[in-house]
């Protein structure tokens, strides 16, 4: 399938992508890796903590939720990365054994004047648990290449 | 690390610097974000990058890493001193995540947070909240990331 450009996604587009189930190993795995504290390591010092059992790091999360929407929709356009990142909420700890999912929902398409190599595109992506509760959301502007350099769609 | 009611705005921190490897670049790319880009020099360099990169993610992450390191430091002399050591954390979230530039291969880059407002938890009040404007920059001094966090952190007990 040909890849898709910025001037092919349309505002109010709802997705969702995955599911991927985490394992209480790759928890372990990436805390130790890049966010060693109790909370994201062990069920016991976890359960000490506020969020009261093994859980997550956030980061962690926003890594998965990053590799869900790569394989379900980011490496399928001419993607050209992202400038930043609105906002991340971390609503609800991700446990071990969740099988998440990613709504995607296009907020806004956009087309700078100075750069007409390619356009913004807005998204809230939520990463939901089996149950869709929202555990994380995210928002902000993806990058994607324009079919025709400076001509609006 | 310190209590609620020790901590200023406008204390920085110096969290650390770390430099990326190729090796890294790619592994942590083939994780999570595998874009050509993060993953293949070849393909980086027909890339509007020009050359390989990492992850904005893996460079937040190291941050992540970084910051635990200092803590632990921190903890480790505040016991040493005899002194209680707060608990930091949960964080709520974080907002205003800037990649500024690139991070190419063999950059290295130097993190840097700074407590930019401080207030107590309306939901919790045995808690304050942090905010915390965390920013790295490469060998050149160049800005390649910046965003603010907001994390917990615990107030001093009540004296009995």
């Amino acid at each position: 399938m040909a890849k898709l450009h910025w001037e092919d996604v349309q505002p109010g587009t709802v997705s969702v992508y995955g599911p991927r189930l985490v394992t209480r190993e790759e928890i372990i795995a990436f805390a130790s890796e890049f966010d060693p504290q109790p909370m994201h390591l062990d069920e016991t010092a976890a359960s000490a903590t506020m969020l009261g059992g093994l859980a997550a790091s956030g980061w962690h999360s926003c890594c998965l939720l990053m590799r869900i929407i790569a394989d379900g929709f980011v490496n399928k356009t001419h993607s050209m990365g992202a400038p930043g990142i609105d906002e991340v909420r971390w609503r609800k700890p991700l446990r071990p054994n969740t099988r998440v999912r990613v709504r995607t929902t296009v907020l806004e398409t956009r087309a700078p004047r100075s750069r007409p190599e390619f356009g913004f595109v807005k998204c809230r992506f939520e990463l939901l648990d089996e149950h869709d509760t929202v555990l994380t959301t995210l928002t902000c502007p993806l990058m994607i290449a324009r079919r025709e350099r400076g001509v609006r769609a | 690390m310190k209590y609620f009611e020790d901590i200023a705005v406008g204390e920085r921190t110096a969290v650390g610097s770390h430099t990326f490897r190729a090796d890294e670049i790619k592994a942590f790319a083939a994780n999570f974000d595998p874009q050509p880009f993060h993953l293949d020099e070849s393909a980086a360099e027909s890339s509007h990058f020009g050359a390989l990169c990492a992850s904005g993610w893996h460079t937040a992450v190291v941050w992540m890493r970084l910051m635990v390191n200092y803590r632990r430091r921190m903890a480790e002399a505040a016991r040493t001193r005899g002194e209680p050591v707060a608990a930091m954390g949960p964080a709520l979230g974080f907002r205003e995540l800037k990649w500024l530039k690139p991070v190419y291969v063999g950059d290295t880059i130097d993190y840097a947070s700074e407590v930019i407002a401080a207030r107590v938890s309306e939901s919790r009040p045995e808690v304050g909240l942090l905010s915390i404007l965390s920013t790295g920059s490469n060998q050149h001094g160049e800005s390649v990331i910046s965003f603010i966090s907001t994390t917990f952190v615990e107030r001093r007990p009540m004296k009995p």
